[in-house]
């Protein structure tokens, strides 16, 4: 068994929060300028130069990029041989976004209550997703979620005669739908299969991915490809504007499902697609 | 690129058109969800205004926490159409231009043609490059609201991207059309 301690899961978790606030990864840099290499639209480059030149800055300066800071959202991978001591591992993480948020002036988007709507005024709780792997270390990936695209976000039932197409369709009307809001170019993260909630966590998943990577399984790889190009079709282009790039990447995440169902969600991601991670 | 300065006047609001690229500098307001809808509650019961809209822009952004020495937190646009159900009347007033980021109602549309005002989008997420555009920051009503306080800023050179112009142009709608390569969805 091997110890990891509290305290050390809220320093990490705290300064994850700003990291993951203040810099993005060298993939989405890169999908970034790749974009700014394709766009058409004149407006399009300008507000292609615009974001590329803030992330820059936000990174240089240790500042957020984007004034929605989002809810916190945590990933675990927790190996099977480590024994968490000297405190409560949910209570750890949620010590860490307290402070990662208001040590490092980030913005507070939480409320108490999805009805009463009461600020919890320190960014807590975060959403935690816990996985149990086999070995001695624990990953820990924040990313924070702003509400404009995750607002824009959709989950279906589909019927398995529903297939491919019903899939497409599916993937397409959300960014549609979504236009402007998510800030795009976005990142569009599907969930294909499982159950209700699983399609939702794949999805969600599925954003965590490297720009770049394909899917394993060439099937996918294709769908992935093609799904890109008809966003790309749509038109949309960077914040809505107009132009040739409105996704810088489909990334689908697939689990088997039950015989009468083909579940199927999307959760987009802004430009800002922001994800940091640390192993202790 | 154009370069304006706020307040701006009837003349330079009838020249934009959709696409145009603007440096804004001047003084700004701020003002989101709760900050309008006093504002709006003020007018219904014919009581003056904190601020003179005549000539005025709205931009519609709840900065993050400013660090010690900085004049404000990052502060980019926040969605616009939020705001829709207040704006006619601040258009009536004399507010020229407004900065958000997304498509707003039928109703604000056909304010801005019937009150020649304009409405134009600040780039979503690029928060910590506005800043930089924003040189002077103060609260000057509702300071109660925290990050949605009424504010007066004075920026420099704010880039922003003519959307909807006073002759009922609306770049959501051409700009899509213009590099769509498929038919629509439905
Ligand atoms: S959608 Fe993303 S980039 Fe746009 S305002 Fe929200 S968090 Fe920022």
């Amino acid at each position: 068994m091997r110890q990891i301690s509290c305290a050390e899961i809220v320093r990490t978790v705290s300064s994850l929060c700003l990291k993951a606030n203040s810099e993005l990864g060298p993939d989405v840099m890169c999908a970034l300028e790749g974009a700014l290499a394709q766009e058409e639209s004149p407006v399009g480059r300008d507000i292609l130069r615009q974001i590329l030149d803030n992330h820059r800055l936000a990174a240089e300066e240790g500042i957020p990029m984007c004034q929605d800071t989002g809810m916190a959202v945590v990933f675990l991978e927790l190996g099977q041989d480590v024994h968490i001591v000297g405190g409560d591992l949910t209570e750890a993480i949620n010590e860490g976004v307290r402070q990662g948020y208001t040590e490092g002036y980030l913005r507070k988007s939480v409320v108490a209550d999805p009805l009463r709507r009461v600020n919890t005024d320190d960014n807590t709780p975060a959403v935690i997703h816990i996985q149990v792997v086999p070995g001695n270390r624990l990953k820990i990936t924040v990313a924070p979620k702003g509400g404009g695209s995750e607002n824009m976000s959709a989950l279906a039932m589909l019927p398995p005669a529903a297939g491919e197409e019903g899939l497409r369709r599916f993937v397409l009307e959300q960014v549609e739908r979504a236009g402007p809001n998510p800030c795009p170019p976005v990142v569009v993260g599907v969930g294909l299969g499982g159950n209700f909630e699983k399609v939702a966590y794949l999805a969600k998943k599925a954003l965590l991915r490297p720009l770049g990577e394909e899917h394993p399984d060439p099937f996918y790889a294709r769908l992935e490809r093609e799904l890109l190009t008809e966003i790309n079709d749509l038109g949309i282009g960077p914040q809505g504007l107009g132009g040739r790039i409105t996704a810088l990447a489909v990334h689908i995440e697939v689990y088997p499902c039950h015989i009468t169902g083909m579940p199927v969600a999307v959760n987009m991601n802004c430009h800002a697609a922001r994800h940091q991670t640390a192993v202790l | 690129m154009k370069r304006l300065i706020t307040p701006l006047t009837g003349a330079d609001v009838e020249d934009l058109r959709v696409g145009d690229r603007l440096l804004l500098s001047g003084k700004v307001y701020t003002a989101r969800d709760a900050a309008h809808k006093r504002l709006v509650d003020l007018i219904e019961q014919n009581k003056p205004l904190p601020i003179d809209l005549e000539g005025q822009v709205i931009y519609y952004v709840g900065p993050a926490p400013a660090r010690p020495q900085a004049v404000i937190g990052p502060a980019g646009p926040t969605t616009s159409y939020r705001m829709d159900p207040y704006t006619p009347p601040l258009l009536a007033l004399g507010l020229k231009c407004m900065i958000g980021k997304g498509p707003r109602s039928p109703e604000v549309l056909a304010a801005l043609k019937e009150h020649r005002a304009v409405y134009c989008a600040a780039v979503g997420g690029a928060a910590a490059l506005l800043a930089k555009h924003i040189k002077q920051a103060r609260v000057i009503a509702y300071p109660d609201l925290g990050t949605e306080a009424l504010r007066e800023l004075v920026v420099e050179d704010f880039p922003v991207i003519v959307v909807n112009d006073c002759h009922g142009g609306d770049l959501y709608e051409e700009g899509a059309a213009r590099y769509r390569r498929t038919g629509s969805t439905d």
